[in-house]
């Protein structure tokens, strides 16, 4: 049975430098994927993959059973791919509501709208006039995951979104995440936080160096197996 | 290519060029004056666009000035006509400052654009005083008393060493600090700042280089015509010849230009009759090395071949690891 | 009352500049590139026009009709077919528009010859409203300022209000992630160049109804319209407006002073407002 997104094989590289190492993942639709690993283990580069802005050096990346991997991430957008980047990168001269607005460029239908979205994080609604540089770093990674739930995404790839967030900030973020998941959206996490990740995630894809070193269900593995495989210190 | 093959060719070259009064007559000395002006207009715009990223479009500022200052010296100063020429240069120069505080608080496109509004303001100086001639031109009767064949060989000779000056200058430059500096800046300007380079200063000796470079072009280029008319002297026409020449040739290369200013000027000699379309079909060629060889044809062979005339680049050369020296890793 | 008269005719100007650089701006903007051959578009779009009056017979604001969509096609293919593939270095796209420059200033300089031309739209441009016993204020040149005006207030609601605007001021502020959202940005860039071309055939074509024109006026126009937006503040439609009339009246005052010095006025003026306000006179508080 084909899983609704397959990471086959897939190396990238940066100039010279090689990122990735032959990665293999799949994943099913409506499930929450957790993929942790150090600093510059190669999680944010697994993400450009998958959202195509990056071109993989080998390998194949296949969602709905059809490979996207020579489709550039704005095709992918409008298959059903929504990325939030590092950084949240919300657009600082539009406003609340016109990020939201141009987030559902690819008018893909859907449960989500502006409304929805400003009732998943009510916080946003009383900002929803202000511009994007004037929001703090948590109302900003509200409004970036909302801005990808405008696309209606069928699956939606997260990217670090607790970095540089007070704790506070973190869980409120990671409240909204049930509902999200309600829809039936299959959601890709990354995180360099194993805590939060692992409550929400059914599976969860560790990386080293870029490459796989655990993969599966957190309930199958110690807490020692898995601080190995992150930090790379197996037998 | 050892070095001691280039030095050779080099040499030879250049000592055919100082003995070409010798067998070349005064019409040709005439044409090897404007193609050594152009080669250095060539070598300044490279320095300035091809490793301090400065785009301008308004080096004619420069040329003008160079030639204006030329004659107030002359002919209003009474200054020794070779003099002037060298502080027609410095008069450049120090007029470069005071726009480089302008138009270096803009950026990118809007600053090529700003730099070519400075050489406007300049044009329309000189059109609006009386006294440099202003839209009739004037002519530079204060080397009369020189002898023509005489003037005829100094002006080739302060030419040839303006010339063989850009280029050794460009080269001197890159391979100082100031060279260093320079790529750093190029490759990562924000990267480069974070390392200590004072990014500024760098651009702006950059910049006044240049216009000392073009300065000096510009009164030669007059020593030689002996009238100078302002529309020929501020036209943006100089911009167009400096950037076929250095992209064409290869930006950011040595070799560049000199290949360039060759090929340009030999085109220019061979179609300049047929006038309008050769311009036009200048400016299709640059479109199209825009779009597919940005690099430039030099920039193209280099990186095809691997070849440079000049040995600019660095390599590392990594020491061989001697046995007892290397250290022995944790048992896993 | 000669000097009001010369104020109020460089504000009237000044809305025509502004039209010139908005459409600079609007590229700038979005793809961060210079458009060298803007002013030569212009041009190009009054000579279009000066073919229809003369073969056609239209009126010369009639001509707008069918311009207008063309200098779109033309700005759209441009961008799609050549500057599209331009966009690999900081200098490419200059280079680019460069060549172009060069090679539209001379072919219309062989179709058409270096001579001056004019559209004549006839009696309106010689009447005028009288205000008092002093003050004349042409009909055309008050229709041009509000044509002005109203182009760029349908830019600026385009650019509100629409999703094709806000895609467009989203690329702007950040490209790589305006393809998360499904945004195509070669296509995004040549709509851009689309609408860039179409609101300076506008002003090319007024511009020639109002003085004459030739093949080499391009670069000037080009001159003016980045003045107005350097002296406006760069970010802020309303700003460039403001820039346009602030160059305009410079203009106007210098040339009423000495009719050599009109433009360079307005020169030294962008050169005073580049040293003391850097940032323009009305910019846009936030950093794209």
């Amino acid at each position: 049975m084909t899983g609704l997104l397959e990471v086959d094989g897939l190396s990238a590289h940066y100039g010279d430098f090689q990122a990735l190492f032959e990665v293999g993942l799949t994943i099913e639709e409506g499930e929450t994927v957790a993929v942790i690993g150090a600093n510059g283990a190669g999680k944010s580069t697994l993400l450009a993959s998958i959202a195509g802005l990056l071109r993989p050096s080998a390998g194949d990346v296949r969602f709905e059973g059809r490979s996207v991997a020579d489709l550039g991430a704005n095709h992918r957008a409008r298959q059903g791919i929504s990325l939030v980047p590092e950084g949240r990168r919300i657009f600082p001269s539009l406003s609340v509501t016109e990020n939201l607005l141009v987030g559902a460029y690819t008018k893909r239908p859907g449960p989500w709208n502006v409304q929805r979205v400003l009732e998943l994080f009510p916080f946003l609604a009383e900002r929803a006039g202000s511009r994007g540089w004037m929001l703090s770093g948590g109302e900003q990674q509200a409004l970036a995951i909302g801005r990808a739930l405008m696309a209606n995404p069928r699956l939606l790839l997260l990217d670090e979104v607790s970095l540089g967030l007070a704790p506070v900030a973190v869980k409120r973020l990671y409240e909204a995440l049930p509902s999200i998941m309600a829809e039936g959206t299959t959601l890709v996490l990354v995180e360099q936080d194993i805590g939060q990740a692992l409550n929400v995630a059914g599976k969860i894809s560790c990386l080293l160096e870029g490459r796989v070193a655990l993969a599966g269900r957190p309930e199958d593995f110690t807490r020692e197996a898995i601080v190995e495989a992150y930090f790379g210190m197996a037998a | 290519m050892t070095n001691a093959i280039r030095l050779g060719l080099c040499g030879a070259l250049i000592a055919v060029l100082a003995l070409a009064p010798m067998w070349a007559t005064l019409g040709q000395l005439r044409n090897l004056v404007e193609l050594l002006t152009l080669l250095t207009l060539a070598q300044m715009w490279n320095l300035l666009a091809g490793y301090a990223g400065l785009v301008s479009i308004g080096q004619q500022a420069y040329i003008g000035i160079g030639a204006y200052a030329f004659f107030a010296l002359g002919d209003k100063g009474g200054v020794q006509p070779y003099l002037a020429v060298l502080l027609a240069g410095l008069a450049a120069a120090a007029i470069s400052l005071p726009s480089a505080a302008l138009v270096f608080r803009l950026r990118a496109g809007y600053f090529a654009i700003g730099t070519w509004v400075v050489a406007e303001v300049f044009h329309l100086l000189v059109l609006n005083t009386n006294w440099l001639g202003g839209g009739a031109g004037v002519s530079i009767l204060f080397v009369s008393d020189i002898e023509r064949r005489t003037r005829s060989f100094v002006t080739y000779w302060m030419a040839l060493g303006l010339g063989l000056g850009a280029v050794a200058l460009a080269f001197v430059m890159l391979r100082s600090r100031v060279g260093l500096a320079l790529t750093a800046i190029r490759d990562n300007e924000d990267g480069a700042e974070g390392i200590g380079v004072d990014v500024l200063r760098a651009k702006v000796g950059v910049y006044v280089a240049a216009a000392f470079g073009c300065g000096l072009a510009g009164a030669i280029t007059y020593l030689s015509l002996l009238r100078i008319q302002p529309d020929a002297a501020f036209t943006v026409n100089w911009t167009a010849f400096m950037i076929f020449i250095v992209v064409i040739g290869g930006l950011g290369t040595l070799e560049g230009p000199i290949i360039g200013t060759v090929i340009f000027y030999a085109l220019q000699q061979q179609f300049s009759s047929y006038g309008v379309w050769y311009v036009v079909a200048l400016g299709v060629v640059a479109i199209a090395i825009a779009v597919w060889v940005p690099q430039g044809i030099w920039g193209w062979i280099a990186q095809r071949f691997d070849v440079s005339l000049f040995p600019l680049r660095r390599h590392y050369r990594a020491a061989p690891i001697r046995q007892d020296e290397a250290v022995e890793s944790p048992a896993a | 009352m000669t000097w009001v008269n010369t104020v109020i005719q460089g504000i009237l100007l000044g809305g025509l500049y502004a039209l010139f650089a908005a459409g600079l701006s609007l590229v700038f903007g979005v793809m961060r590139v210079v458009n060298l051959a803007h002013g030569d578009l212009s041009v190009l779009a009054a000579f279009l026009s000066l073919l229809l009056v003369e073969h056609a017979g239209m009126a010369p604001l009639l001509t707008l009709v069918i311009v207008v969509p063309v200098m779109f096609a033309v700005g759209y293919v441009l961008q799609a077919g050549i500057i599209n593939f331009a966009l690999r270095t900081e200098l490419a796209p200059l280079l680019a528009t460069f060549g172009l420059a060069i090679v539209l200033q001379n072919v219309l300089q062989e179709a058409f010859s270096a001579d001056s031309r004019g559209l004549d739209a006839g009696s309106l441009e010689t009447s005028s409203i009288r205000i008092g016993d002093h003050i004349g204020i042409g009909w055309f040149p008050l229709l041009t300022f509000v044509t002005s005006v109203l182009v760029l207030l349908a830019l600026h609601l385009l650019l509100t209000r629409t999703q094709l605007g806000r895609a467009l001021r989203a690329t702007s502020d950040d490209q790589r992630t305006a393809l998360l959202i499904g945004i195509d940005n070669r296509r995004i860039y040549s709509l851009a160049m689309g609408i860039s071309l179409a609101t300076v055939a506008i002003a090319g074509v007024f511009l020639a109804i109002r003085t004459t024109f030739s093949p080499s006026i391009g670069s000037a126009r080009l001159i003016f319209g980045f003045e107005a937006v350097i002296i406006g503040g760069l970010g802020s439609l309303w700003g460039t407006l403001a820039g346009g009339i602030v160059l305009g009246v410079a203009q106007a005052v210098g040339a009423q002073i000495d009719a050599g010095w009109g433009v360079l006025t307005g020169h030294l003026v962008f050169l005073a407002v580049l040293a003391l306000r850097p940032n323009g006179l009305f910019p846009r508080t936030a950093t794209a």
